[in-house]
């Protein structure tokens, strides 16, 4: 290739804005993929917690003899799936994104700041669906059998991964992006733990449990056992706590976010 | 045909520091304007307030005719921007990441055609482990990649061995000929001769001389040279000079002001010293080639 075969004229001009959000989207999504600690966080570690959790009986899971582990287990595994994702992938791509310019040059290219963060929404919500497919079908194969209300756990999910999502947006726009990868991390673990997201907390301390269902990890494991185990049409509490968590965030991330 | 670039009475602020200070800057279709300096100059400032990354404190920047800010989903399709460090995610590959972008833009370049041009086809190494003219030459052509009319390059040829500015070089000489618009800031003398049509001199965020680099090295400005018994704030003096007249610390309590015409800078300085009570101990007035102030500023930054 040499310089006189190439057409160097102008020939500007953009496609649609939909096409441009939907090849980024595609671009996040190939670059999560491809991460292999992303993986590990996203698909292994929630598959793994799901084999253990649903096989090992001497795990104290609180239920009640007869209970069968793995229904208690799935919507737990889904909860800690939908955090795996929108916060802690979200926020460490995000920082290292913004730490390494990246969202500064997309700045001077036809997609917009909406465009991009919509297509990072798109990104989430595939490997959320692909995710929760897995943990559907290994649940299956050990013997879950899907009850409850489908269209409700559907809605905390998407209402978990707009809380999730804005928090890591207004973590990782605030921090440089190692404290934003430590802290990721650290938050993901406190969240699992102290909201009972996957290990129900009946056996705590009223006020403890109490805490813990404040938290958007504890309303979305709430949430999702009760529309799943119960079959409950409208988990109140848990919709509202996670509301309140998706306004804090925005309002956050829109006070603290810095695109370089 | 409005200019290219149009830039007047810029201002920039950052908090209490003022990076671009009253900068003015035409930039005519189809050439090449060089932006020269020392580090923080303001050339970085004023570059990205045109590809909009930020807003003027004060004055007006028109890019291709519009508000770089306002008309921003107009003119990004229009204009191709290199910036100095970053931009593409460290885990991307050459090829994957030049593919993403082209998908953007309605008649892009052929990826693979820039990667071949740009000696990038043997690269298999993701962003983070490519070596810096790798990394340089991979951004050079995602400025391209969308076929612009106006190029912005921070420091295109900045870390590229000889081989590499070579490349980048004939690049930028052939977009000039098919008519694209080229904007760079850099430290390069040799480039400025090699590529520029036009080149700003800018200091303390304003452009100090301007003209074709053939002009700027051959004319001459007057000077004057002075010591003073006690340090003074040769920006403070700045201000109480006639207009287009720079002020700089040349050594410990030595200065040296330029300006249009010797005997004015004269009066100005002498009368400034009078009235803040500064004592000069030597004063003396000369001419000094442009190609000399050009060197001082951009020497300056190369060695620190």
């Amino acid at each position: 290739m040499t310089i006189d075969q190439l057409d160097l004229s102008p020939a500007p001009g953009a496609v649609s804005s939909t096409r441009i959000v939907l090849a980024q989207a595609r671009a996040e999504l190939r670059l999560m993929m491809s991460n292999g600690e992303q993986l590990l966080l996203t698909i292994v570690i929630p598959l793994g917690l799901l084999i253990g959790l649903s096989t090992l009986s001497w795990i104290d899971l609180g239920t009640d003899p007869g209970t069968n582990r793995v229904d208690v287990v799935v919507p737990g595994i889904i909860a800690l799936a939908v955090m795996s994702t929108a916060f802690t992938a979200q926020a460490i791509t995000v920082g290292f994104d913004r730490r390494y310019g990246v969202l500064k040059l997309l700045g001077a290219t036809p997609l917009s700041r909406t465009g991009l963060l919509t297509a990072k929404t798109l990104a989430v919500l595939v490997i959320e669906a692909l995710q929760i497919a897995l943990i559907c079908a290994v649940g299956v194969f050990l013997g879950w059998r899907p009850t409850g209300n489908p269209i409700t756990a559907l809605l905390l999910v998407v209402a978990g991964t707009a809380a999730f999502s804005a928090l890591a947006i207004a973590m990782a726009g605030a921090l440089r992006a190692e404290a934003t990868l430590a802290a990721a991390n650290a938050i993901f673990l406190f969240l699992l733990v102290a909201g009972g997201t996957v290990i129900p907390r009946d056996r705590m301390p009223d006020w403890l449990g109490t805490f813990g269902q404040l938290l958007p990890s504890g309303a979305l494991g709430n949430g999702l056992r009760a529309a799943m185990i119960d079959g409950a049409v409208f988990p109140a509490s848990s919709f509202i706590v996670l509301v309140v968590w998706i306004a804090a965030g925005v309002l956050i991330a829109a006070r603290t976010f810095r695109w370089e | 045909m409005p200019h290219a670039l149009d830039v007047s009475n810029l201002v920039v602020d950052f908090g209490d520091t003022r990076a671009v200070d009253g900068l003015s800057l035409t930039v005519q279709p189809g050439t090449v304007q060089a932006i020269v300096g020392p580090n923080g100059a303001g050339k970085t400032s004023t570059v990205e307030t045109c590809e909009g990354y930020r807003r003027p404190t004060s004055g007006s920047v028109r890019v291709l005719g519009l508000d770089p800010v306002r008309d921003a989903h107009a003119l990004r399709p229009r204009v191709g921007v290199m910036l100095q460090s970053g931009g593409v995610p460290s885990g991307a590959k050459a090829r994957d990441a030049l593919t993403h972008l082209a998908r953007f833009y309605s008649s892009p370049q052929d990826p693979d055609q820039l990667i071949d041009l740009l000696g990038l086809g043997n690269v298999r190494s993701t962003f983070r482990r490519m070596s810096g003219g790798e990394q340089q030459r991979l951004k050079f052509a995602i400025a391209l990649i969308g076929r612009p009319e106006l190029l912005f390059l921070d420091e295109p040829t900045a870390g590229l061995d000889a081989h590499g500015k070579r490349v980048v070089w004939d690049v930028v000489e052939a977009l000039r000929t098919v008519g694209v618009t080229v904007v760079l800031t850099t430290h390069s003398m040799e480039e400025v001769e090699r590529l520029a049509d036009n080149v700003a001199v800018v200091n303390a965020g304003r452009v100090i001389a301007e003209g074709s680099p053939s002009a700027l090295t051959t004319s001459t400005t007057p000077l004057v040279d002075f010591r003073t018994s006690t340090s003074i704030d040769e920006c403070i003096l700045q201000a109480a000079l006639p207009p287009a007249s720079t002020a700089l610390r040349s050594g410990d309590c030595q200065y040296r002001v330029t300006g249009e015409s010797a005997p004015d800078l004269l009066a100005a300085v002498t009368a400034w010293c009078a009235s803040n009570s500064v004592n000069i101990l030597e004063i003396s007035t000369g001419h000094r080639r442009l190609e000399d102030v050009f060197i001082e500023l951009t020497s300056e930054t190369e060695a620190s």
